[in-house]
């Protein structure tokens, strides 16, 4: 509702008509004015002073409760109907607006704080032909503005001219989008003639046209007209607000779009509210409850009428019958009463201490040191609040690798050259070394040119490297040569590589340490610093990489004039092409390779080959007449290079660890105990994905069968996943089982359910995006979601960010089960939006994952901590919070059900009015609080000693219809014990003077003292974890119960405010009577005993997992052991280790010479004072180079 | 509720996430603080439900509460208590003629004689109580139909009582003092008894009157305005309520501390009874000074002066003379409901015992699969 009604008043503020095209023309503001487009201020508060209270107020009453709420107030104020004096609404109404409004008014203030903040910002604005710096909010569309170095955006600009040459720019858009890497923008050549001359730009007049504001990021269309000429107007040209210029001195732009017109305020602003199922039970409970006190109204009007009927005509001697009341009117009067007095089953402070429980959990996770990543500084962050208890019930898991599963950190860990293998520490006798953070680095000082971070163990390398090893020398000049990586020289010394993939970022890096430095190039050459030796080799051409030939080469010609091709690739394709000279070299390599893959490394085979400078100037005019062949170009090309990479000789194999975070295989198999299935959703490639699978465990080599879907129709797709569901099932029936019913509020909504189904062993099945593409087809889904639930394994590979959420709202649609989603990429948005609760990992790839999740953390092992503790926590204390919460309000409310049965149905309340008023917002409200606050049933390392313990959260265990019906009764029991035995006690007795004790204060006071000490009583038995502020909350209630009768009930009060006080004197009189006191522990033992008695069987019969463990720990009375260290689990069968996560196409762009801008010598001074913040943060020095137009997937 | 997930904050990423790149070391800490609050590592206690605490807890329940029932039991059982059923509904009742023929505002007053017998003397202090039956002193526009204010002796309240008291609020447009129904439906009846010597004389029980009200209603809530002094001219200008033979301050002329609102029957009236069948002390019989009981067994007469009319309703009126104990009055319900929710307790614990004998080791091997 908030969000419609902010819309309605963005709409409004803008245009009523929508805006068909944009029309502009720069430097005039008179002519864009007259369209009235939006300036550059924002606005993202939602009130200010004056529209604060209408319109929050009107905000609030849109609340079901709060509107219910005001609706029973305007009934009180009808003499004839009102039972309860208006205070009993009001005082609970005012008090859960009021901080609802408070809660709401802070929130405001900060964005108001927030907005001002930017809004004040400063820029150079080009105004009357010179630049003047003004406030971001004043600019306005046409002007052109003057962005410096390492400023933010102001507005959508259409960029004019750069500082640098052809009009580029570099900006950094991890705002917009999550991407981190650096994207190049560039100017029309015939604004870039601008450049930075005030006098040309005051006098540009170009006329834009163009699309009317919308939120795609990846698009733009229109055209300038400058001078009679059109020139049409990409993507290419704007620069988005969100962005950072970087890399760049100067920019102009012209403000195509202000303020709430840029794309980045058009993508915000559609939140979908994500509700728990609990909020969904709850509504549902809810109505029913509006439904079940309707009926008790009823009941009692009809008894009212009777009751008029029979008796009240005839009373009417002592009780005049009002004017113009018949029975049947008096029945409907009475109907309204009950309401009144009933309303209590749904209380409003209901959904104010729900709020407040998930707020206080919500802090709980802020506050968890074992969720806080010292490395990045980062704590966890529960960034949705409502969503808390729904972590308890998680079924579904969906991950996203990169960058969650693993660190996307490449290491370089082993290599084997020419037979030797090298990174692994033996010691005398010959037994592994497990490496650890002692283990002593390798000293790379002698090198000044080496990156800090970068540590090796096996010093023997280091040695032969230096010693002047042919092979060795020839391994890393190749790992220097041979790849697409771009340095960044920022200052002498200081190097940067901008990787494509991060695997060549770490054979790059290596090399550079081993002495081989690979330092800049040009599309024509490559310099390298050989042993501190300054190398520069000519580069006549680069194989470039693809899936198919999953190998690159490059031949290069050295400063002596030898011509070499180096290629590196994948260790089958290389040992096709390899010299047969070289098989021995090659068994032993394939050893190696055996053993690293094995270690879940991932490896790369390198190959080198002397070329005959006759025939490489033969090879080259073919090259150049394939490349611009007209047709078959790739064919010709591909042939090209299968003839020229034949007979290598063999160097050696790397392999590069793709280092998972810490703990990730034993939270994932803490995970799986806890019945919580893991699918994991990656953009990466089979291999690398499969490799990850197994080294996390969740692929093992014990398991049944790995079932590998990768099939290029619908019908294979449809077949592949037939054949796995009928191997896992054999006997299984053809048509799932799918349970149709309906929820929600009113029934409205159609669920399908498809069961579970149960099969021998364990399988896995991974399907690549392809596959999955088919397989999400309405005809397929279903097959694909039977054949994937029956796995305990399931990987995407190469899917988009879009099939991710497709398969999450699958499960979402047809298992009814919870899901989450974790991710760190802009890739995971969609994911993270579709789950029912999203996890971002803060820390690598930029914000985007993290802005648009509902809990954020730097590591994914905190995931076992947040659902096996936090969530079962959270689920656990919800779910009692509203069992005893319905538990003390129906039994409260049914009270004066029955009393209506003894009071001529004439909506008399049993109790004081001021105890109706603070009975659930003084004197229940704190201990059942703290329940729900500190409650625990077992600490959190017997949480995770036992993941079992999650299992009911997944069931709906805890709070279901049927606990719901559990309760009423369990109410309806108490309020009869409530009612009746004080009733029986107190009929026809007296005081011990002989005085009354019957009269209706007496027993009002009488009754709701044996509620309050039943349900207090009742709070306790369901509180499994008393610390002292559970104590001190129950004991303070009951203490703050009596000091309040005492109070009210005195002569001061009843002096004071005469007709608010009426019960004068009665708690003096009542309660120094014996038998009063001994109604009460009769009350009270008469609730408490078939509780304790029906709870003590059930643990005793039918004990849950629960009990046991509290048993357990009841029994042991030590700590459970500390979570043991998991070994990471070795498998020793070969797998494809090819995991060159490679994409194709950037052989060229090296050779191009589009990105090589950087001229290090050239221009020192430019970059000494702008460090990239990036290269910082990274943990070694190379970043990913995205295309610009590529959609991005995980890399 | 939120309208949009945009911040303006994070646009420019400017979280300290951010300024993290640049200012390294600068920004402070975050580790969250190590207290038990927010490591949720509070000292707690935590009881669970094993055989060592439920079934002795059953056991002692049971253990105390049958003692106290028996307690209870013969407490009440030792209170004697006399009802008479005196509302004249059949045709041998003595008060059948009375309760046929009633008007509020007869002049002349209906008397009839109850005769009674003691079988049992009556010791200590005995109680006279009135009890009415089916009448609804707890329907709620009864309940209201009150002005606490007017009853405190607050004078404006006297001369305007407040609206609750509609439809007797004013009468021939001058104030009803005391307004509203529960005071215009004052009981009236007169109850006298006496005591039939053995020779046929009767010899009057002298009834107090006065002691009969809490004394916080007696001292606090009611009071005359202005004082107990010349009530007349202070209620003069208001009118008596409707069904009332005399006004308020004719209640008790004789004793001014009994008379206008003050009045202990008046007081007593108006504390209303939370139930449709209630009774409501009268009068006293205070214990004679020597050790001869207050009412000897014997022949008695209840002499009533009827006033009051139930019999529309289908109401009864009735007469208790009951002794009290420290429980109050005669009720065996409570002793009868601790004798059995002890043996209950009892009887549970034994069962439950013999379940946790045949079953009990089933928690115990605590095969929890881990």
């Amino acid at each position: 509702m908030g969000s419609l009604l902010s819309q309605l008043g963005l709409e409004c503020g803008r245009k009523e008509v929508k805006e068909e095209e944009r029309h502009l023309r720069a430097n005039d503001r008179e002519f864009n004015l007259s369209y009235e487009y939006a300036d550059n201020a924002i606005k993202t508060s939602k009130y200010n002073i004056f529209t604060f209270l209408p319109l929050n107020l009107f905000e609030q009453f849109q609340r079901l409760a709060n509107a219910y709420f005001l609706f029973l107030l305007c009934l009180q104020l009808i003499p004839e109907i009102s039972s309860l004096s208006w205070f009993t609404t009001v005082v609970p109404l005012v008090l859960v607006l009021s901080m609802t409004m408070a809660k709401d008014g802070s929130d405001d203030i900060n964005r108001h704080r927030c907005d001002r903040q930017v809004n004040n910002r400063k820029v150079e604005v080009l105004i009357d032909g010179e630049l003047r710096s003004e406030k971001w909010m004043d600019v306005q569309v046409g002007d052109i503005i003057k962005l410096e170095n390492n400023q933010f955006v102001t507005a959508d600009l259409l960029l004019l001219s750069s500082s640098e040459p052809l009009n580029l720019i570099y900006i950094e858009t991890a705002e917009l989008d999550g991407e981190t890497n650096l994207k190049v923008k560039q100017a029309l050549t015939v604004t870039g003639e601008l450049e930075d001359c005030i006098e040309k730009l005051a006098n540009f007049n170009g006329e834009v046209r163009c699309e009317p504001p919308n939120n795609r990021l990846d698009k733009f269309t229109g055209t300038l007209t400058l001078k009679g000429e059109m020139y049409s107007l990409d993507n290419e040209r704007v620069l988005l607000r969100g962005c950072t210029l970087r890399n760049t001195q100067w920019c102009f732009g012209l403000v195509v779009f202000g303020g709430p017109d840029t794309k980045l305020m058009q993508n915000c602003g559609k939140t979908t509210l994500k509700r728990t199922s609990i909020d969904r039970l709850m509504n549902v409970l809810v109505l029913s409850i509006f439904g079940f006190l309707a009926v008790m109204c009823l009941i009692l009007a009809v008894g009212n009428g009777i009751w008029e009927y029979q008796e009240g005509s005839k009373f009417a001697a002592f009780l005049p019958k009002q004017e113009g009341v018949n029975a049947p009117f008096s029945a409907f009067l009475t109907f309204w009463s009950y309401v009144i007095i009933l309303n209590t089953v749904v209380p409003i402070s209901l959904y104010v201490s729900v709020e407040i429980i998930r707020l206080g959990n919500s802090f709980y996770i802020d506050w968890d040191r074992k969720m806080y990543y010292p490395k990045s500084d980062t704590p966890a962050e529960a960034r949705t609040t409502t969503l808390n208890e729904e972590l308890g019930q998680i079924k579904y898991i969906f991950s996203d690798k990169t960058g969650t599963l693993t660190q996307n950190i490449m290491t370089f860990n082993k290599c084997s050259i020419n037979g030797k293998s090298y990174g692994e520490l033996l010691d005398f006798s010959g037994q592994r070394v497990e490496i650890n953070e002692k283990t002593e680095k390798v000293d790379f000082s002698w090198n000044n040119l080496a990156d800090p971070k970068f540590c090796f163990h096996d010093h023997s390398l280091v040695e032969v490297v230096r010693e002047g090893n042919p092979e060795v020398q020839a391994f890393f000049r190749l790992l220097a040569l041979c790849h697409t990586v771009m340095p960044e020289e920022k200052k002498e010394g200081e190097l940067y590589y901008q990787a494509q993939s991060p695997d060549e970022g770490a054979l790059v890096t290596a090399a550079r340490n081993f002495g081989f430095v690979f330092r800049s190039r040009t599309p024509e050459s490559i310099t390298v610093v050989e042993m501190g030796e300054l190398v520069t080799y000519e580069l006549l051409a680069v194989l470039d990489f693809n899936n198919v030939r999953k190998r690159m080469s490059v031949i290069v010609r050295s400063p002596e004039g030898k011509l070499t091709l180096y290629c590196k690739g994948a260790d089958t394709i290389i040992f096709e092409r390899l010299n047969p000279s070289c098989s021995k070299l090659k068994e032993v390599t394939t050893e190696h390779l055996n053993e690293y893959a094995g270690d879940g490394l991932r490896t790369l085979a390198l190959a080198y080959k002397d070329i005959d400078p006759k025939y490489m100037e033969e090879w080259k005019l073919r090259h150049h007449e394939a490349s611009t062949a007209m047709d078959e170009r790739e064919e010709k090309l591909d042939a090209l290079y299968e003839e020229i990479e034949k007979g290598l000789l063999l160097l050696g194999s790397t392999a590069v660890e793709d280092k998972l975070q810490d703990g990730v295989p034993q939270t994932i198999e803490q995970l799986s105990k806890a019945d919580i299935k893991i699918w994991v959703l990656t953009g990466d490639k089979q291999e690398t994905a499969e490799n990850i699978g197994y080294s996390c465990n969740m692929l093992r080599e014990e398991m049944t069968e790995v079932f590998i879907v990768s099939a290029n129709t619908a019908e294979e797709v449809r077949k592949e996943l037939q054949t796995a569901r009928r191997k896992m099932r054999p006997d299984g029936p053809e048509e799932p089982t799918v349970t149709k019913s309906r929820s929600g509020l009113f029934c409205l909504l159609k669920t399908e359910t498809v069961a579970d189904e149960p099969v021998d062993g364990e399988y896995a099945m991974v399907i690549n995006g392809h596959s999955l593409a088919f397989a999400l087809e309405k005809d397929m889904e279903m097959e694909l979601l039977r054949t994937a639930c029956m796995c305990q394994t399931v990987i995407c590979c190469r899917v988009t960010p879009l099939q991710k959420a497709q398969v999450v709202e699958l499960v979402k649609k047809y298992k009814q089960a919870i899901t989450l989603a974790i991710g760190d990429g802009a890739n995971d948005v969609s994911m993270i939006k579709a789950a029912h609760i999203g996890v971002g990992i803060s820390g690598q790839e930029g914000m985007q994952a993290v802005l648009s999740s509902d809990f954020s953390f730097a590591q994914f092992r905190y995931l076992q901590r947040l659902l096996l503790v936090h969530g079962r926590w959270s689920y656990l204390r919800m779910c009692k919070f509203l069992r005893y919460f319905f538990y003390k309000n129906f039994t409260f409310t049914f009270v004066h059900f029955w009393y209506g049965f003894f009071c001529g149905f004439s909506a008399q309340t049993v109790y004081d009015e001021w105890f109706i008023t603070l009975y659930n917002l003084v004197y229940t409200a704190l201990p059942v609080l703290a329940l729900s606050l500190f409650d625990q049933d077992v600490n959190d390392r017997w949480s995770f000693q036992y993941p079992k313990l999650y299992a009911p959260g997944q069931l709906n265990q805890y709070f279901s219809k049927r606990a719901f019906v559990y309760t009423v009764l369990h109410s309806g029991y108490s309020s009869l014990v409530l009612f009746f035995i004080p009733w029986a006690a107190m009929y026809d007795t007296v005081r011990d003077d002989g005085k009354d004790i019957v009269d209706y204060q007496s027993f009002a006071l009488l009754a709701q003292t044996c509620l309050l000490i039943a349900v207090s009583i009742q709070l306790g038995l369901d509180t499994h974890y008393w610390t002292s502020v559970n104590q001190f909350f129950l004991w303070g209630s009951l203490c703050v119960y009596f000091a309040v009768i005492f109070t009210m009930y005195s002569n001061g009060m009843f002096l004071i405010f005469t007709s608010s006080f009426p019960f004068i004197g009665t708690a003096r009189n009542s309660l120094n009577q014996p038998n009063v006191w001994l109604t009460m522990l009769l009350t009270s033992i008469l609730c408490v005993l078939p509780v304790v008695a029906y709870r003590f069987l059930r643990i005793l019969l039918w004990p849950t997992v629960n009990d046991k463990v509290r048993y357990k720990v009841r029994q042991d009375k030590v700590l459970p052991p500390a979570p043991r260290r998991v070994q990471a689990r070795r498998t020793s069968t070969r797998r494809s280790g090819y995991a060159f996560s490679h994409a194709q196409g950037y052989g060229d762009l090296v050779t191009s010479g589009r990105f090589l801008r950087w001229t290090p010598k050239s221009r020192p001074a430019l970059f000494s004072q702008t460090d990239s913040p990036l290269a910082q943060t990274q943990p070694q020095f190379y970043r990913t180079i995205n295309e610009g137009g590529e959609p991005p997937l995980s890399p | 509720m939120m309208a949009s997930n945009y911040n303006a904050k994070e646009e420019d990423g400017h979280q300290p996430a951010a300024i993290g790149h640049g200012g390294a070391g600068t920004v402070k800490n975050k580790k969250p603080d190590n207290t038990a609050f927010k490591q949720q590592r509070l000292p707690a206690w935590q009881p669970i439900l094993t055989a060592g605490t439920v079934l002795p807890a059953f056991f002692v329940i049971g253990l105390i509460f049958i003692p106290i029932g028996i307690g209870l039991f013969v407490t009440s059982n030792n209170i004697k208590e006399l009802e008479i059923d005196y509302t004249g509904v059949d045709m041998s009742s003595p008060c059948y003629n009375c309760s046929q023929s009633y008007s509020w505002n007869s002049t002349k007053p209906c008397t009839c004689s109850v005769p009674f017998s003691l079988d049992q003397p009556f010791e200590s202090n005995v109680f006279m109580y009135y009890g009415l039956s089916n009448f609804y002193q707890n329907h709620r526009r009864y309940v209201k139909s009150r002005d606490d204010s007017q009853l405190n002796g607050d004078k404006a309240s006297l001369k305007s009582p407040s609206k609750e008291c509609e439809p007797y609020r004013t009468s021939d447009e001058k104030p009803i003092a005391p307004c509203g129904a529960i005071a215009n439906s004052l009981f009236n009846d007169t109850l006298e008894l006496y005591y039939i010597d053995p020779n046929g004389s009767r010899t009057a029980i002298p009834l107090v009157k006065k002691g009969i009200a809490w004394w916080t209603d007696k001292h606090v809530k009611f009071r005359n305005p202005g004082g107990n002094d010349n009530l007349t001219v202070v209620f003069q200008g208001t009118s008596k309520p409707v069904n009332w033979r005399k006004s308020v301050y004719e209640l008790d002329p004789s004793d001014p501390d009994n008379n206008g609102f003050i009045n202990e029957d008046f007081i007593v009236w108006m504390r209303t009874a939370a139930l449709p069948t209630f009774r409501k002390l009268y009068r006293i019989i205070h214990k004679k000074p020597n050790m001869t009981p207050t009412l000897p067994l014997g022949r008695y007469i209840l002499e009533v002066t009827y006033n009051y009319p139930v019999r529309s309703f289908e109401g009864r009126k009735r007469m208790i003379l009951s002794t009290i104990s420290w429980m109050g009055g005669k009720n065996p319900f409570l002793g009868i409901a601790y004798i059995t929710v002890g043996s209950v307790c009892f009887f549970l614990g034994i069962v439950l015992l013999i379940i946790h004998h045949k079953y009990g080791n089933r928690n115990h091997s605590a095969d929890i699969r881990s």
